[in-house]
Formats: structure tokens, sequence, C-alpha cells
């Protein structure tokens, strides 16, 4: 049967686009051909009746991850049916089975296989890899625990040798050193890769990794010494049980210690492992995952609310005209279409990292690493700053939608929840920040003695040439063309550059005043994180307005170009102080930027909907009523509720067992 | 015990924390009547919400349901009444986890719209729950837009009836709470038409369910929105109504009759119910917004004492989090606008108070300065307060996204509070309007309300602070505030009048200058949070602390509005680059200050733990041990059909064989 007829505005809005919305989908999948591939599997995904189910939204926490689970292992055996083996094929494929959520099977599909991998000896994969692949052998990766995150030298969890038995004895030794939070732990895992202080002939080596069997093959109980569960109910991630694990002199071969790099010898001698630079490797990876995921989750709340304020009608602009489209009031178009432009910006950023990750790993593997260091420094920085920008985006755009933003049906809440935790994990985002600060200042250091420093840093060498006048570094006007996006770039560069210097002079001051490097440092991570996050915005302006000129279509290029300039400008609205705090701007420009943000909302208007139809979420993907692609909105929310868990039966218990009696007394 | 972590901060407090609750309170005689309330409530079984975090929506909502009948009982027992001065605690203990509370709003729009004859007839049968009500005003289609509401009641002479209809989908009732499940009676608003003349909106009481069995009654299509962010424990409904016949004396009349042969009439001044939902605005922001930031700075400042991480100094132990500017710098601003929206909200009561004196005497003078105050304050509380509890959230790390941390329930409550009682947006632009029309009549030299009377003393001029001290004088903040706020208005009202001049329609400028608009009405409530806050430290006794810690908190909040809105301030050099160094430095120093006072503050809100029901934010620090007892109860670890059904076959080598 035909679906309902699509809603008249959003039909009107699409044909009034400029450009053509599958050219732009192109260039968001890197090729037309990737775009075709990426559909072909959702096709096969969505057209598989063993990946159906019902609404999440009314399923009990215990129902999700069920569900999880039962897909998750349908998954696995498909995606070998299918033969689909590229990395970036399965995280589509696993994408399209979850809608865009965490899986039990995360954390053995992400990390307990690939650390098997890189970390264990070729015996130590022929004992579990093959089991671990086969999924006789679910693990789990097994690092932070309740007292201790993104510091990881504090972890207190041991793993004390016996040499008498050749054994490693592991311990919980505290509360706070209780295992907790790593993903599929609570009860799907029978295996995790478990991350404990090594002690050996009486001395403390650091942290090293032991695969530690957990529960029972065959019953799946916890086995003698290990206690184990879900952690309890969170704010989002229903489906995954994240756990704690506590051992309690709970023994392990020796060869269950993860010895790629680092061994101890039967008598218990310790070999230290050859410098292993790969890890940042592998933590960049990650973190360019955040960045790509940052970029995704802020476009499908983009989408959701750009198509709902197009359909949404609401009081009035003309007197004695109908009730405009909510997306024709400016403040509307003020909070939703800078977002929009966002989530282009960070979809770029992300194909960069990922791209520059690809090329230096190809160096690495001739030993080539001297660009990693600052790769690692700016991806730690992009990591949080795209990672609080998405999340204040998201909640943002759900705001927009008004109150039906609030319900579960509009999809925007269950984004906001499960994105969020990417500002506290791989890394805290304030942690994060601080991390890019300190190469930040070590590049400026640098260039204070004389040398020159390079790539996306490279803006600092100006300082130099600067110094020979004895104004401040940013302290000349830079003739700003602010409809221009090369200029802009120069205007964000300038404030980068000052900001830098002003933590580093103040760091430099606190240090002359006290003696701790620690609480200079301290004193000063305010002004550092501030550095931090100029820098990363003057990257992302950078990024998007270099991306321009890779666009052949015209149509594209200029509607990008709009977007372009209205995230710099925006940016610019947004943090005048800044700009005319260094002397980059003048109040006039200022006037003129805020006036240029207003008119470009004006210019992008008629894009708008066919700019989030670009990002190709498949309606299911999305599992937003407000969003539907169809645009017929209040016919699916009723549909919607009567499916509610409240709505089961006609006349609810509650009336039997509370309120008749009540009523009788009375 | 006390964690020691914790125990530490509360011995170098430098003011009585009891002093400050009773300020808080309003005095030690309410502080003690508060307590005694809570002490109820919270040592009655009944009223737990220990397991609120492992319960469906239909667990919560059962439960709410037998909390409201159980409250009645108890207000029985304990010789509460609703005019007591126990009453407003009573929601309070109960941290808003209860049934009816839109019968409440049922009964009070009876009270102020129905006649004298209508509130005798409903008022009692409501006080005795011989019915359950509920307010069906939001529509599936328009929500704060009153004018655009689509359900129709039409008046039928013959019968002397209005027959009630939802005439499209998109005219549903949608939202209203108690109404999904709850409740039997519900105040209908819809467009009354007479004769095929529409009237406008008008409230009508219709009954949607039996009195005796609960089930629907003709023509009537209820039930439940669905699961939501929040409020599991209500049951927001949704109301499609097919020709339902109510009597004509169902239309609530006190302000306008339909006569029996039709006849429209007007009587009364409708101006004390306008007022009546003005106060609304104001009456939510105690218990709806202060109360959920109070709670979530108690937690995030309690954790981050006992929270230990990383190393400040080689050699040392960890340090508390706290310790950290970074995350002073997240916490203490949340902290000092807790204060300082306590303190704006005690002034607004009082004018509120002052007001409805005034409107009882006839004098409606007050209404439009009201108006615009509720309608700014309600926007920028509820914003402010709603990012902070975010920001508590976030500031706890990995644990704070646990529910049982307490945090993601206070900032997906507080947060609704942005759109329910007017969408933000929508508010501030009101207070513009006011705003921009009084500095319209100052110009032209005529007198304006008192809360805008600096309009009319417009002073050029640049701030004079020499040093980082001179920012922690009041005067020297306030005006800079106050400059920004009148800069604002000033430039929104010239370019408003430039577009019109220029030929623009008067409502496609206004449309043109909304964003401009919106940023004048913040400053403004801005600038007016912040002289109260500098006038009522200046009050305070100085006795016990009380005054100095005040005044650090007044000169935070000051200097990190500043601090986080520079562009504002330097825009036309009212303050130079170097003194926005200045502010910078000073801000920061106060950090270190506030640090140290940091747990008393927070200690001073006086929450229980019953209250807070957070693994992080219990009084005695013993985080990590409450953390891991209440994750063992959680039901994903009774043993879950999901092994037997999935994971077993899985692990018996399912895979093994492909």
């Amino acid at each position: 049967a035909a679906a309902m007829t699509m809603n008249a505005d959003l039909r009107r809005e699409r044909a009034a686009a400029t450009f053509q919305p599958l050219l732009l989908t192109h260039i968001l999948d890197g090729g037309a051909e990737r775009t075709r591939r990426r559909k072909e599997i959702e096709a096969l995904v969505l057209n598989d009746p063993d990946f159906q189910h019902e609404d999440l939204n009314f399923l009990s926490r215990s129902q999700r991850y069920e569900q999880a689970i039962r897909k998750s292992s349908l998954m696995v055996m498909k995606l070998r049916e299918h033969g689909i083996a590229d990395p970036e094929e399965i995280f589509w494929f696993k994408s399209f089975v979850h809608r865009g959520r965490p899986e039990p099977l995360d954390l053995h599909l992400g990390m307990f296989l690939p650390t098997l991998l890189t970390q264990a000896t070729p015996e130590q994969q022929d004992r579990f890899f093959m089991p671990a692949w086969n999924l006789e052998i679910i693990g789990t990766y097994a690092q932070t625990e309740m007292g201790h995150g993104t510091h990881l030298r504090g972890l207190e969890t041991t793993a004390t040798y016996d040499p008498s038995t050749q054994e490693f004895i592991l311990n919980s030794p505290t509360v706070t050193s209780i295992k907790w939070w790593p993903g599929g732990l609570g009860k799907t895992s029978n295996h995790a890769i478990v991350l404990a202080q090594l002690y050996t002939q009486g001395q403390c080596k650091g942290l090293h990794a032991f695969i530690v069997p957990i529960r029972q093959l065959g019953t799946h109980q916890p086995l003698p010494g290990i206690t184990v569960g879900d952690i309890g109910p969170k704010f989002g991630y229903d489906e995954m049980d994240n756990g704690y694990l506590k051992m309690d002199n709970f023994r392990i071969p020796r060869e269950n210690m993860l010895m790629k790099y680092a061994q101890v010898e039967p008598d218990g001698t310790y070999v230290k492992p050859v410098s292993d630079k790969l890890t940042y490797g592998t933590m960049v990876f990650i973190r360019s995952l955040i960045v790509g995921d940052s970029a995704r989750s802020l476009s499908r709340a983009c989408t959701i609310a750009i198509r709902y304020s197009a359909v949404r009608h609401q009081s009035e602009l003309k007197p004695g005209e109908p009730e405009p489209q909510i997306l024709d009031y400016q403040t509307q178009q003020y909070k939703l279409f800078p977002l929009l432009a966002t989530a282009y910006a960070f979809h770029f950023v992300g194909a960069y990292i990922k791209d520059t990750y690809h090329r230096i790993s190809g160096d690495i593997n001739e030993g080539d690493l001297s660009e990693l260091p600052e790769l690692h420094a700016l991806t730690a920085g992009l990591k949080a700053f795209t990672s609080w920008t998405a999340n204040a985006g998201i909640e943002e755009c759900r705001m927009a939608c008004g109150g039906h933003g609030y319900s579960r049906c509009s999809g925007i809440p269950d984004i906001y929840v499960t994105f969020t935790p990417s500002c506290t994990y791989e890394g805290e985002n304030t942690v994060m920040m601080l991390q890019t600060a300190r190469f930040l200042v070590k590049s400026y250091t640098q260039v204070s003695s004389g040398q020159q420093v390079t790539g996306m840093v490279s803006y600092l060498n100006d300082l130099s040439r600067q110094r020979i006048q004895p104004q401040q570094v940013a302290a000349r006007t830079v003739a700003v063309r602010i409809n221009d996006p090369v200029s802009l770039v120069e205007a964000y560069k300038a404030r980068a550059a000052r900001l830098v210097e002003a933590a580093a002079k103040n760091l430099q001051a606190e240090l002359n005043h006290r003696k701790s490097k620690e609480d200079a440092w301290n004193r000063t991570s305010v002004d550092l994180v501030r550095a931090s996050e100029a820098h990363c915005h003057y990257v992302v302006v950078k990024l998007f307005a270099a991306k321009l000129s890779e666009v052949t279509n015209a149509a594209v290029r200029a509607v990008l170009t709009d977007l372009c300039l209205l995230y710099a400008l925006f940016g610019i609205s947004k943090n005048t102080g800044d700009f005319l705090q260094a002397g980059i701007l003048t109040s006039a420009q200022i006037t003129q930027v805020n006036q240029h943000v207003k008119e470009l909302l004006a210019v992008i208007r008629p894009n708008a909907v066919a700019l989030v139809d670009s990002f190709d979420f498949h309606d299911v993907h999305l599992g937003s009523v407000l969003g539907r692609y169809d645009g017929n909105v209040y016919e699916n929310m009723f549909e919607w509720a009567k499916k509610s868990p409240l709505n089961k039966t006609q006349v609810h218990e509650s009336f039997h067992k509370h309120l008749k009696p009540m009523q009788a007394k009375l | 015990s006390v964690n020691p972590d914790l125990a530490s901060e509360r011995q170098t407090a430098s003011f009585c924390v009891e002093k400050l609750t009773a300020l808080l309170d309003g005095g030690a005689e309410q502080t003690r009547i508060r307590r005694a309330v809570v002490e109820a409530i919270q040592s009655d079984p009944v009223f737990s919400r220990e397991n609120q975090y492992f319960q469906t929506q239909n667990e919560r909502y059962e439960a709410a349901v037998r909390k409201a009948v159980h409250l009645q009982k108890k207000m029985h027992e304990m010789g509460w009444t609703e005019n007591g001065p126990e009453y407003k605690y009573i929601y309070r203990a109960l941290s808003g986890d209860v049934a009816f509370l839109l019968h409440r709003v049922f009964m009070r729009s009876i009270s102020v719209l129905g006649s004298d004859k209508q509130i005798a007839k409903w008022i009692p049968l409501a006080t005795q729950l011989r019915l359950i009500g509920s307010y069906a005003q939001t529509e599936l289609g328009h929500g704060t837009y009153l004018q655009g509401l689509e359900t129709t009641a039409v008046f039928d002479v013959a019968t002397q009836e209005f027959i009630l209809n939802t005439p499209k989908i998109s005219a549903m009732k949608w939202w209203p709470g108690d109404m999904g499940r709850s409740a039997t009676h519900t105040v209908v608003f819809a467009q009354l038409y007479i004769h095929g003349k529409c009237y406008g909106i008008h409230p009508f009481i219709v009954q949607i369910r039996s009195l005796q069995d609960h089930s629907l009654c003709p023509g009537i299509t209820a039930g439940d929105i669905g699961p939501k962010m929040n409020f599991e424990a209500i049951d927001n409904g949704y109301l499609m109504l097919k020709n339902v016949r109510v009597p004509r004396e169902n239309m609530l009349s006190k302000f306008c009759e339909v006569r029996p042969d039709g006849t429209y009439v007007r009587q009364g001044s409708q101006k004390i119910n306008y007022f009546t939902m003005t106060t609304v605005r104001i009456s939510l922001i105690s218990d709806e917004v202060l109360t959920p930031l109070m709670k979530a700075c108690t937690i995030a400042i309690r954790y981050s004492v006992v929270r230990r991480q990383s190393k400040l100094k080689p050699g040392e132990q960890e340090a508390k989090i706290l310790d950290y500017q970074t995350q002073q710098e997240k916490l203490l601003p949340q902290l000092a606008a807790a204060y300082a929206f306590h303190f704006i909200n005690d002034y607004l009561q009082e004018l509120f108070d002052r007001g409805y004196r005034e409107i009882q005497r006839k004098n409606f003078d007050m209404l439009p300065e009201l108006h615009a105050l509720s309608s700014g304050f309600k926007a920028v509380i509820t914003h402010h307060c709603t990012a902070a509890v975010e920001i508590c959230l976030r500031a706890c790390g990995g644990h704070g996204y646990s529910l049982l941390s307490g945090l993601p329930s206070l900032y997906t409550k507080i947060l609704a509070s942005c759109i329910y009682e007017g969408e933000n947006t929508i508010l501030l632009l009101q207070t513009a309007r006011f705003l921009i029309k009084c500095f319209m009549a100052a110009s032209a030299g005529q007198p304006v309300p008192p809360s805008v009377t600096y309009l009319a003393a417009v002073k050029p001029g640049k701030c004079p602070a020499k040093n980082k001290s001179d920012f922690l004088s009041p005067d020297i903040y306030t005006e800079a505030y106050q400059h920004v706020a009148v800069r604002l208005i000033t430039s929104t009202a010239a370019k408003l009048q430039d577009l019109i001049q220029s030929g623009a329609k008067k409502y496609d400028a206004w449309n043109q200058c909304t964003v401009q608009l919106v940023q004048a009405a913040k400053a403004h409530c801005h600038y007016i949070t912040v002289k109260n806050f500098a006038e009522t430290v200046e009050k305070l006794e100085t006795k016990a602390g009380i005054q100095r810690i005040m005044k650090h908190l007044c000169d935070l909040f000051a200097l990190h509005g500043i601090f986080s809105n520079t562009g504002a301030f330097l825009h036309d050099g009212y303050l130079s680059a170097a003194q926005m160094d200045m502010v910078t430095a000073s801000y920061l120093d106060l950090l270190a200050v506030i640090r140290k006072d940091a747990v008393p503050l927070v200690d001073a809100f006086d929450f229980t733990d019953k209250s807070l029901n957070s693994a992080l934010g219990s009084y005695d620090g013993q985080v990590y041990q409450r953390l891991y007892e209440w994750a063992q109860k959680s039901p994903t670890n009774k043993m879950s059909p999901a092994y037997e059904r999935y994971l077993k076959p899985l692990l018996h080598n399912a895979l093994s064989k492909l």
C-alpha cells in the first residue's frame, strides 16, 4: 500500500531547494560509490525480519537488554554470512541493526578482540582468539574503577605474581578498586581483559593487562572469587550491561598476562616492554570516531528539529495571515541554523582526522612517527571541543521542538542520553583540553626560544616576528573581510595566538611566584582550557573553509559556503569579547558580523530542509516521529502514544487498587 | 561515620551554617516547621523513593497514585491543612513525586474562573476527591499561542448544551497531567461558537470517565501520551472529543456567560484572572527550579571533595577534584547562581504580594510591569538553572551518568520548566516588548515603572575601575550591568525605528530584531538580579559571617556573568581590554576563596539524604559503598531470561557451525 502522502509543507520546502541533496550526500559519504554501498548495507538490515522489533521506548531496561543481545548475536552471524569485513561497513551494519545505540557486544568486538590482536603473544592468540571470534568466549575490557577513570595511574586493582604456582593473584583491595562501568561486563561476558597494577618480586611494575575468566563456561555462573553484576540504571545505555567486577584472591595462570610487550618470567623476573608508541595510535583512532559521532549525533538532532519546524505552524507573523511555519521565525532560525552549520563542520573535521590517521599509520609502519604527537594533542582537544558543542547542540534542538521534543517519540532525548557520555569516556573533556594546552604551551615555548613549529600550530611562529614590535601579538588589526572564509580563518588564527600567548604568559607569571609547577598549572588551567578551545575552533573553521575548494558542483559549493560563513561568523558573535579584547575586530565590525549572521539565516532558510535531507538518515535509524521524512507528525504521534504501556488496559489497575477504595471510604 | 574528606570541609566553615539555613527559610521558625514536615513524610515508608530509579513507568504511576491517596490520610492525621504553614513544605518533602497535581490546577481554575454557584458545586466534590480533575489546555498542534487552539464548543439552544468536538488530529488535547489514566473530569479550553459566530477561547468542565467503573464516557477517547524524559509518575494524557455534550452550566462563567437564548455576556474585569496566570510563573520558581539546582549543587560539590583524582603535587595524596581550578570554575558559579536566584525570587514574591494587594484595591497600574517581570524571570531563571544542573551532572564524570547519582532525573525534570507555563523565547519577547515601550516612554519624558526607571537616566561613560580589587565593588559591576542593559535596549529600539522608517512593516521589523530583543530582555533581568543580590547583601546582618560569604557569592555571580559574556561589556568600550583582564583575575581569585566554604554553603540548603536520593551526594560522603550496595539491588541483577534465551545458544557454539 502506498505510504501516507508527504506533508505539503515539506514537499514545498524540497521543491524550493537550490541544489541536489544527493550530491551533498556523496560528499559526506566520501563518494557516490560509498553512498551506494552504505544504502545497500542499510537495506540488508532493514529488510531482514530478524532485526524488527517493538518500539524500544515502551520496553523495560531488562527487555531492552534482551532485545539487544538477540540482535547482536544475529548480527555477528549475519555479518559473516554477508561477508562484510571492512571496518567501516561493519560499523554501518552495526549501527543500522542497533539504530545508533550501544549494544552488549561492543566491547567484545571493539576492545577485547583488537587487544588480543595487538597485545597477545602468538601462543595466547592460539588459545583465545578463535574461541572469542566464535563467541564461545565473550570478553570485555575492564579498565575503569569506581574510584578512578581518566587518571589511569591511580587504578588500584592488583595482580601479584606467585612464582610457587606460577600464577597471578588478582585482588580488588578496596571498594574504590572495584571495576565499574565496563560495557558487557555485568551480564554478558565470560572473560575480561583486566588492567591491574603488577607486583612481582615485591615491586610494583605499573599497569598491565590480564585475561581473566569471570564466568563458568556452560553455566555462565560467576567463578569462585569473582563478584560480578550490572551497575544499575543509567541516563541512557539501557541496552548495555555496564558492570562491576570484584576479585578476591582470584588466581590465573602466568600465561594469562598479555605478554607481547612486557613479560613476567616463570621465576618472577620482569622484562620491560620496548617503547610502545602505537597506543597513541589507538587513542587517536578512537577519538576520531568520537568526532565523527559528534557530527552524526548533531546531524540527527538537526534533521528532526528542522523538519519538525517546517511542519509546525504557530502564532502569527503578519496580522490576518495563516499561522506561519515556526522555521520562519528569526529566533528559531538562530537556534537551529548555526547548529546545522556546526554539524557540517564536524563532519569534515571527522573525515580529516580519519584520513590523517590513515596516512600517518602508513608512515608508522615505516617508522615515521614525527606527526603523531601533534595529531595526538590535536585529537584530544577536538574530541572535547566537538563533543561539548554537539552535546549542547542536541539539547538546543530538543528545546527548539518545544513540549513535543520532551516526549520520547521525538527521538532527541534518546540521541542526547546516548551521546552525552562521550564528554566523559575516552578521556574526560576538561582533561583532554588540558592535554592539548600542554602541547600548545610547549610549542609556544619552542617558538619563544627561536625554534620553528610546524602543522596546525605554525601560526605561533608569527609570534617571534611580532616581538620586534612593542605591541601584544595580536594587537594588530587584521584586515578582516567578513564575507570571505579565508579571511575569517585569519581572524580565528589571531584569536588562538592571542589566547595561547596569554595563557602561556600567565603560566609563566605563576611560575615566577610559586615553587611548584603543578600548582602554577592548576592556577592557570581556566586560561589554558580557553586557549585550547580557541585553537580547536580555529582548526574547525580552517578545515571547513579548506573543504569548499574541493567541491566541484557550483550549487553545492554555494550552499556549503553559506554554511561555512555562518559557522565562522556565528562563532565570532558568540565570542565577541575575545575578538574585541585582542583588537582583531572593531565594535563596528562586530555589529556587521551580527547583522551578517542574521542575513545568512534568511539565505539558508530555503535550503534548510534539503540540507538535513542530505544527511540521509533513514526513518528507522532516526527513530523520531517529529523528524519523519514524510512530515506526517501529528497522526503518528497519536498512533505511537496508543502503544504506551500505561495504555495496555482501558482502565489502569491503579483504579481498582487505590482510587476506588479511597472513594468508597470518603 | 562521615567520610573524613567531607568532615574536614565542615570544620573550617567561615560562617554559621544553621543561621544561613534560617535565612534561606525566612526565619528559624520556618526551618523548624519545614524539618517537621520533611521528617513526618520521609519516615513514612509509603512515601519512600528508594526504588524509583528501578521502576517502570507503570510502577512509577501506580506508586504516585498510592502516595496521593495516602497523603490525604497523612494530612488528616497530622492536622495539616491547605491553608496551614506546613502545606508548602509537603510537596518539597515528596520531591514532587505524587499524583493529582493537576487536580489542584483544576480546583484553582474553577475558583478563579467559576461563578459562585459553580464554585459551590464543584469545589467540595473536588476537595473530597469524589472526582479527580485535570486541566486540558495544550493541544497537539498548539501550546503557548492560545488563540490558535482548535477544539470547538458549539452552543445548542434547543437542548441548552455545549457540543464539544476535536475537529482534527492537531486539535487533540495533549500533555495535560493526570488525564491519561486518573482524571474523571477536566477543564477543557475550546473556541466557543454561538449561532455560527466564534467568541474565542473559553473553559468548560467536561466529565471524561465514569465515577462508577472509571470507563471512558461516550464520545471520549483518552489515554496516556507515552514515555517522556521524566515525569514517569504522571500520566500526561491525550483527549479526543466527539460530539460530547455538557450542560450550559458547565462553562466557567465568572467573566463570560452564555444566556439560555444564546446571548453572550461579558462581566467583570479579567485583569485579576490575568494576574493569576502571571503569578503561576513566579510560584513555580522555588519548587520546580531552585530546589533542583540546589540539590544538584549539593550532590556535585559533596562528591567533588570525596572524589580524589590525579596529583596536584608530586609525592602527595591524590587531590580532591574540587581543588582543581577547572572544577571550581564549573561548580562554584552555579552555587552562586542558586543564591542569586533565591534572593531574586524573594524579591519577586514580595513584589507580587504587593501587586495582589493593589489589584484587590482595583489598582491595576502594576500589571504590565509584573507581567514583564514574571515572563522575563521565568525564562531567565529556568534557562540558567537548567544549564547549571547539566553542568553539575557532567562535572561528576561517569558516575553522574548513573541514575543512582540522582542528577539525571533532576536534569530531565528541571528542563521541562523551560517549556511549560510559556516557552522561554516567547516570554523573553514579551518582556522585550515592555522594555521597548518603556524606553520610548522614558525618552519622551513620560513616567515609567520602578524597575525600568534606569532607562531614563542613561549616562554614557566608561567604567572607572583602576585595579582588580575595584571589581569587588558592587557599585562598579552593577553599573556595568546597567550600562549593558541600557545599551542593548537602546540599540534595539533604534534598529526597530530604522527599519520602520525605511519602510518595513511593523511585524516584519519586529521579527528581524527578535534575536537582539531576546538579548536585551536577558540583559535587563541579569542586571536586576545582580542589583538585587548586592542590595540584599548590604542589608544582611554582619554577625556569624553570613554577610561576608554572601558578598563573595554576589561578587562571583556578577563577575562570572561578565567573564562569560565579555563581548557585551567590551563592545562600546565601557570596559577596556585591560579592565577585562582585571575582571578575569578577580573572578579566578574568588574561586579559591569560595572553595573553602563550598561544602558548608551546600549544607545550608539542608536537604536530607532521602530528599537528595543520590549515591554521590549523601551527607556522610560514603559514596562508593553506597553506589556498590545500591547497584546490587537493580532488577537487572536478578536472573535475566536473556541468558537462557539468547546468550546460552550463542555461547554454546552457534557460530562455530558457520
